[in-house]
């Protein structure tokens, strides 16, 4: 592909042109609007707080290896699911922000210690902790009108950071990996420790959608949309 | 540099598009493929569908055979049976068809044949009943063509998914179709909450 100068800037010059030519994309989901998939795929990465408990699940089961490195991914959406099913249905679950940082100290602490306790407590423990992020994502999901389509995405993103911990985790196949896992489980169990703090200064009852725009908000905006609100 | 240009004319193609009506209102495509193209772009319907050719699959070949005839007629029957009742607005109850398949792929526990079977004939008849029903306007000509898109589509469907687990080799192959039953079950029970959601 010998392109001349003058071939080459016409081609880009056309390219140009035809870019500039297109139509608006009208793709943004209406505020409000959490019936999406997008607006499901977008939830559980929404607070480091979910994210770091379930890269943490996939890590610990890494390690565990077979068969707790699919039982755990296995029970964590099922039970997250649960979880979800009780907060959407209105069940009152006190104190859902704290388990969610216990999730992370506790799940962190596994990495860390490498610990290999009997598949059942790690199930149960892992099911615990799912309970209150299903939980917590349920309580705090706007109003919309397609819950399968947003159901797939937040399924599918918390499967996929469950991928993530486990392709993550299977460096520690390697002595330099084992360190490396066991310092991000310190790192998660450290990460752990604010979200409690975080956790503790947080009001009972926080409003978690926008009043004026009914926008998901991130976890780490939620202090701020209380004193917005307070203002 | 031909084949840059050509890279060029097929990107102009694509992002010169005006809006894509794509909705079903009047497809001129008549109502064997409306059922086809209503099926593809119904996750409620197709989902619980791959989910039992995978269900199938597990169980082995000679239920794969058996569940790749039986859900489609039941399909059909089911559609059939609400097209002639004319019955109108049903409740939405495919949660039940995601959990109970998503839960029996992930347990994967010895069921025989014939559970599976029954299984199938079962959502089989609920999902077409449910689709019968939305069709409750059209005449019983066009809704059973549509009916036999489905059902044909059905067949294709649940014939590759089957046909994918059986021919799985590899150990962790059969681990990872537990894993997407477990979130087939997840979705159904998210649905399920969403249903009965406090002023839904």
């Amino acid at each position: 592909m010998n392109k001349s100068p003058v071939q080459r800037t016409a081609f880009f010059c056309v390219a140009a042109v035809i870019l500039l030519l297109t139509r608006q994309a009208q793709a943004h989901i209406l505020p409000g609007e959490g019936g999406g998939f997008l607006s499901g795929l977008e939830h559980p990465w929404s607070g480091w707080d979910h994210i770091c408990a379930m890269v943490a699940v996939g890590l610990w089961g890494a390690q565990l290896g077979k068969p707790a490195i699919w039982v755990l991914p296995v029970t964590f959406p099922l039970i997250m699911a649960f979880g979800g099913f009780l907060g959407l249905i209105g069940v009152p679950l006190p104190g859902d922000e704290i388990g969610i940082a216990a999730s992370a100290i506790l799940l962190g602490l596994m990495v860390l210690l490498a610990a290999r306790p009997p598949l059942a407590v790690a199930m149960i423990l892992v099911g615990i902790f799912g309970l209150f992020h299903g939980y917590a994502h349920g309580h705090e999901l706007p109003p919309g009108d397609n819950g399968l389509l947003y159901s797939i995405g937040f399924v599918v993103a918390t499967g996929t950071l469950h991928a993530l911990g486990i392709t993550i985790g299977i460096i520690h196949l390697w002595k330099p990996g084992r360190i490396l896992l066991r310092a991000a489980g310190a790192a998660i169990t450290l990460a752990g420790i604010v979200f409690m703090v975080q956790a503790f200064h947080q009001e009972p009852e926080v409003p978690t959608t926008s009043p004026a725009a009914g926008m998901i908000l991130p976890a780490g905006t939620r202090t701020l949309q209380r004193s917005m609100d307070a203002s | 540099m031909r084949r840059s240009w050509f890279i060029l004319a097929i990107a102009a193609l694509l992002l010169m598009q005006a809006s894509a009506r794509a909705h079903l209102v009047t497809t001129g495509l008549g109502p064997v493929y409306d059922g086809v193209g209503h099926f593809c772009l119904s996750p409620d319907d197709s989902i619980p569908v791959a989910a039992l050719g995978l269900l199938a699959g597990l169980r082995g070949k000679r239920a794969a055979r058996a569940v790749i005839f039986q859900l489609p007629l039941a399909w059909f029957g089911g559609g059939t049976l609400a097209l002639l009742a004319h019955v109108g607005a049903s409740p939405p109850l495919q949660c039940a068809s995601f959990l109970a398949a998503g839960v029996l792929i992930a347990a994967a526990p010895p069921l025989p044949g014939q559970v599976v079977a029954a299984v199938a004939v079962a959502i089989g008849l609920l999902h077409g009943f449910l689709n019968g029903a939305a069709m409750r306007g059209a005449s019983a000509g066009s809704g059973a063509l549509a009916l036999t898109g489905m059902a044909v589509t059905i067949f294709v469907l649940v014939t590759g998914a089957a046909a994918l687990v059986v021919s799985i080799r590899v150990s962790w192959g059969r681990i990872v179709v537990r894993v997407a039953g477990s979130w087939i079950a997840a979705i159904g029970l998210l649905m399920l909450g969403w249903a009965l959601r406090p002023g839904h």
